[in-house]
């Protein structure tokens, strides 16, 4: 096949687009430029935006041997995640970047663009399996459970797995890392990236402050009574527990929580931990990665909430459009705007943009 | 087949260049020592000076050797504006084309943002060409405050030759500095005849090899320098003298100049014979530029509802080399500011490319071209519509 590997710079897409090579396809590389000013996020050796990560990704490209161009995909990422980041957060949610990114950008924008030109997929570093079953081409759990992937790729639709080529997916990162060194690619080392790339400093609630400006408002218990103010409801998180400077002190002391964020009134709702029990969580927007599962009946299966967090066995029911799921077990502390997977043992089954919990 | 296409980046070494790089390289010796050796190396550079400033029509004191054509760009516009403004702090102004390189372009907007300059662009024709009109107009307002002019010899994006000499006229006793690496050994360039204060010449763009230029500073004139040191080149650049490269130069350019008219005539029919199989295959693109006078082996085409970037890969895939114009430092395509200032516009802009033709080309690789081009353009253009 021909293919365009994503390469941003850090080791997993250099390793990546070396084993597309390897398994014989025609491999062209591509760094996609997301900052329509470069120097603006560059900040070291941290997200995926800087000058020195579009050089990484160019001399990877070089020793692997493959053509290498810069795509510039600043606008549409601009438009596609950064705003969509911001007014998630001024609506009172919490988004996860990382899952718009992929959706609209790495496997929109620029498979799109990759099929056009004449390319038949896109080979990305992440850790996820594509795997032939009797359901047709699948997505799973990757082999190492620490980097699996498989939920910030949950967004994509059949359509979007068919184009898409994950090579790391039956790999440990060590092992990533040793074939890297092993294939002389000088970014075997490179530290992983962690933060939002788009927000170097790491600094997110200072980042939204910037750009969403301060809106004073109060923080009320669940009857209601105003225990203290904050500077900007967006800066916090659902289960949040530091860092809430209420004056009014709590009933013997017990711990107080962000139960909700509410953006119309501007109101930042705390209580016990009791009542951040989560059992029961409905997503809409429902994306499928591989056959709807029938409508109307129960199924068992798994939820993730989380790009790193457990499974939480359930049960759920789907008309398509939403899903509704509902926890065996309390989860505590849930946003919604984050994404909820569902999971078939390791199969990704699909997701849904959380939008309420009980 | 290869068929390179980007000339005007750089150019293969011609054979002259290589021997003499060869056979220099292999010379012991400083061309600042007073030894033997030193002394052996300095008349090799002296040489190669005189023959440099012969086909360059100037005196060979006026020839000042640099590593790069950035870097001679550099040591004028800043040269001249520290020197001059030393002289009269009023004249903080710097007037250039609209049109110029990065390598004057971005000098001048660093003196801007770092030292106070005030910085006026002189428009340009859709055609390519200077407005003289509007620079006798902004030189008349400013005369006593204007510290320098630059406007480059020849466009290299598009071509097109600019009227230095009326430049001149109109700037009297204001120094002019011109970027000519892309006219020199190609058209008629003479620096006495222009009467410019200094202008940039580059070896790899005639056949020389990478790593040298000269900046030719007119005689009695002084800059204030960049680099300190040893005081060489009339200590407006110090730094050891890179023999090898200077003497590969000078051989570079006694081999062009003696082709001169006989590369201008073959690669000027080469370029309309690209254009005209371009057109048969697509007649919707545009030529920009392409005036007279121009460089003979610029075609600059805007190939509609592309994106060049697009265009430049699956060219490039065909083995063909082509040019986008200018990225940022990331490598992002940008659109060419020269395309820009002739008002063109932005998204025509993004869909043009540059075909750079020299000595090397033949009609079999444009046949090739033209071969692959509606197929490559046609998946350019589902590329762009994708959305």
């Amino acid at each position: 096949m021909k293919v365009i590997a994503a390469m941003s710079g850090g080791v997993d897409s250099a390793v990546a687009a070396a084993r597309a090579v390897e398994q014989g396809h025609e491999v062209v590389g591509v760094h996609l430029a997301l900052s329509s000013n470069p120097q603006k996020y560059r900040s070291g050796a941290r997200g995926c935006c800087t000058i020195e990560d579009s050089h990484d990704a160019r001399r990877a490209a070089d020793v692997i041997g493959i053509p290498f161009y810069i795509w510039d995909m600043a606008e549409e990422f601009h438009d596609g995640v950064v705003e969509n980041f911001l007014s998630e957060y001024a609506a009172g949610r919490t988004p996860n970047p990382c899952l718009r990114c992929n959706e609209k950008i790495k496997f929109a924008a620029v498979l799109d663009r990759a099929k056009a030109l004449g390319f038949d997929a896109v080979v990305t570093g992440h850790y996820a399996q594509m795997r032939e079953t009797d359901l047709g081409r699948t997505m799973h759990r990757a082999e190492d459970p620490l980097k699996d992937q498989s939920y910030v790729l949950a967004v994509l639709n059949e359509e979007q797995l068919d184009g898409a080529m994950f090579p790391l997916g039956d790999t440990h990162k060590e092992e990533v890392r040793k074939e890297a060194k092993r294939r002389g690619l000088y970014v075997a080392n490179k530290p992983d990236s962690h933060d939002i790339c788009f927000v170097p400093s790491g600094n997110n609630a200072g980042w939204l402050h910037d750009r969403l400006g301060t809106a004073t408002g109060p923080i009320v218990d669940e009857d209601g009574n105003k225990l203290g103010e904050h500077q900007g409801a967006y800066t916090y998180t659902i289960g949040q527990r530091r860092g809430l400077n209420l004056t009014v002190p709590a009933d013997g002391g017990v711990p107080r929580y962000v139960l909700k964020i509410e953006p119309v009134s501007n109101t930042v709702v705390v209580g016990t931990k009791e009542s951040l029990a989560v059992t029961s969580i409905s997503g809409e927007k429902a994306i499928w990665c591989g056959p709807i599962p029938a409508t109307g009946i129960a199924h068992r299966g798994y939820a993730q909430v989380r790009a790193h967090g457990q499974p939480l066995s359930c049960t759920y029911t789907t008309d398509g459009a939403t899903i509704s799921a509902i926890l065996d077990e309390p989860l505590f502390g849930l946003a919604t705007g984050q994404g909820l997977v569902i999971y078939d043992e390791d199969r990704v089954v699909g997701s849904a943009t959380i939008d309420a919990t009980a | 087949m290869a068929s390179y296409f980007d000339h005007a980046a750089t150019t293969p070494m011609s054979p002259a260049a290589i021997e003499a790089l060869n056979k220099q390289i292999a010379q012991l010796g400083n061309a600042s020592s007073l030894h033997t050796q030193g002394r052996s190396v300095r008349k090799d550079v002296e040489e190669a000076r005189e023959s440099l400033a012969r086909i360059a029509g100037c005196s060979p004191s006026e020839i000042i050797f640099t590593g790069s054509g950035t870097e001679s760009n550099n040591l004028a516009i800043k040269g001249f504006f520290w020197k001059r403004r030393s002289e009269d702090p009023a004249r903080n102004v710097i007037v250039i084309s609209a049109f110029e390189h990065h390598a004057v372009l971005d000098p001048v907007e660093w003196l801007e943002e770092h030292e106070g300059a005030h910085v006026i662009q002189v428009p340009v024709s859709g055609d390519g060409v200077l407005d003289l009109e509007a620079l006798r107009d902004i030189v008349e307002k400013n005369r006593e405050r204007i510290a320098l002019i630059a406007v480059m010899h020849s466009n290299n994006e598009v071509g097109t030759i600019q009227p230095i000499h009326e430049v001149v006229e109109i700037a009297g006793d204001i120094p002019v500095h011109t970027d000519a690496v892309q006219s020199f050994t190609k058209v008629e360039f003479n620096f006495s005849d222009l009467g410019v204060t200094s202008a940039t010449l580059s070896a790899h763009k005639i056949g020389g090899p990478l790593g040298v230029s000269v900046l030719i500073l007119a005689r009695g004139i002084d800059v204030t320098p960049i680099l300190h040191g040893g005081g060489q080149e009339r200590d407006i650049r110090s730094g050891t003298l890179n023999a090898p490269a200077i003497v590969s130069f000078a051989a570079a350019a006694v081999y062009a100049n003696e082709l001169r008219e006989a590369n201008f005539t073959y690669i000027s029919e080469l370029r309309k014979y690209l254009i005209d199989s371009l057109t048969a295959v697509l007649p919707d693109i545009r030529v920009n530029g392409g005036v007279e006078p121009s460089l003979p082996g610029i075609a600059n085409i805007t190939f509609p509802g592309t994106e060049s970037d697009g265009l430049l890969l699956l060219l490039d895939a065909e083995g063909i080399a082509s040019s986008t114009g200018s990225a940022c430092s990331a490598g992002v395509p940008r659109p060419s500011h020269v395309l820009l200032a002739m008002g063109i516009s932005e998204k025509d802009a993004r869909s043009s490319l540059r075909f750079s033709l020299g000595r090397s080309n033949t009609r079999e690789e444009i046949d090739h071209l033209a071969s692959v081009i509606e197929s490559v353009v046609d998946r350019a253009r589902a590329a762009l519509a994708r959305n």
